[in-house]
């Protein structure tokens, strides 16, 4: 999306910024959700990770005091 | 420490709010002047570098310690930190190369940081050669320390310092005033709203992955010694 944007960035001089052409059609927020989006796919995968490893860490050692 | 949540939390709701307030907030875009928007990846491409920087930070004090104390699980740490840093460059070298090309016309310019930044890059990456190049383990983490101390220092002149000392496309450089990365002038109080808060979640991020690689590692090591 911010290619796209960026290819026009020659003509922006003196056309209207390409950016602000997003914003003032609300498809700035488009933008916005997409990458909301990957992020928020992103750190479920990240906090999965770590509960998966907190269980094998619990698993290996069950006994031993969980220090860093 | 490393199994707490909060600070992760933390992390998850800065990045939220730097990869939606970042574009979203207002740039100051004079005419003339070619940034125009894409100084928003400030909050991206230049974060990456913070974060670098702090997990090569972290490393090297771990591999000093390991040095000085033979703990094993130091060892880990300092590795697995400077693996995530060296993601961390690796991705700021990639985002760079994709803003200069649009911003200065091809993707690598030979200007002086962008030498500077692949030579800190790449004696990283000479780091995890010379350590997969060991058998005996103890040579390995030895050795391996001292070159991650060498690393990190030459971080500070390819960097830090030579791109201050001649002409540079990034901001600052010789004939110009002020730090060769972040020019105040640049940065209006409503986007250093964003900016600090970008750096800090990106550099959490990091060091999240960072301790993820170290837990990982301590449970293969435990396996092996149970074996």
């Amino acid at each position: 999306m911010v290619l796209m944007i960026l290819s026009v960035v020659t003509d922006a001089q003196t056309a209207e910024a390409p950016a602000d052409i997003m914003r003032s059609n609300g498809k700035i927020y488009v933008v916005v959700a997409v990458v909301v989006t990957i992020l928020l796919g992103l750190f479920i995968y990240l906090f999965s990770l770590d509960r998966k490893i907190t269980k094998i860490e619990k698993a290996t050692n069950p006994d031993r005091e969980m220090r860093l | 420490m490393i199994r707490k949540y909060w600070w992760k939390i933390l992390c998850f709701v800065l990045l939220v709010y730097t990869c939606s307030y970042g574009f979203l907030v207002e740039v100051p875009s004079p005419p003339g002047v070619p940034l125009q928007q894409t100084i928003r990846n400030l909050f991206f491409h230049v974060a990456m570098w913070m974060a670098m920087m702090v997990c090569f930070s972290v490393s090297v004090v771990y591999a000093i310690k390991f040095l000085h104390k033979s703990n094993p699980v130091d060892d880990i740490r300092s590795t697995e930190f400077a693996r995530a840093g060296t993601v961390m460059g690796v991705l700021g070298l990639v985002t760079g190369m994709i803003w200069a090309n649009y911003q200065w016309g091809k993707a690598w310019t030979g200007d002086a940081k962008l030498n500077g930044a692949a030579i800190a890059v790449l004696t990283y990456f000479a780091y995890f050669v010379l350590k997969g190049s060991f058998n005996d383990e103890e040579k390995r983490a030895r050795i391996g320390a001292v070159f991650n101390i060498f690393a990190f220092l030459m971080l500070f002149p390819s960097i830090w310092i030579m791109p201050r000392l001649v002409e540079s496309l990034h901001p600052g450089g010789q004939g110009s005033e002020g730090n060769p990365a972040l020019n105040p002038k640049d940065t209006t109080n409503a986007m250093r709203s964003v900016m600090y808060p970008a750096f800090i979640g990106w550099t959490l991020l990091s060091v999240w992955i960072s301790t993820l690689f170290v837990r990982i590692r301590i449970i293969q090591q435990n396996k092996l010694y149970n074996e």
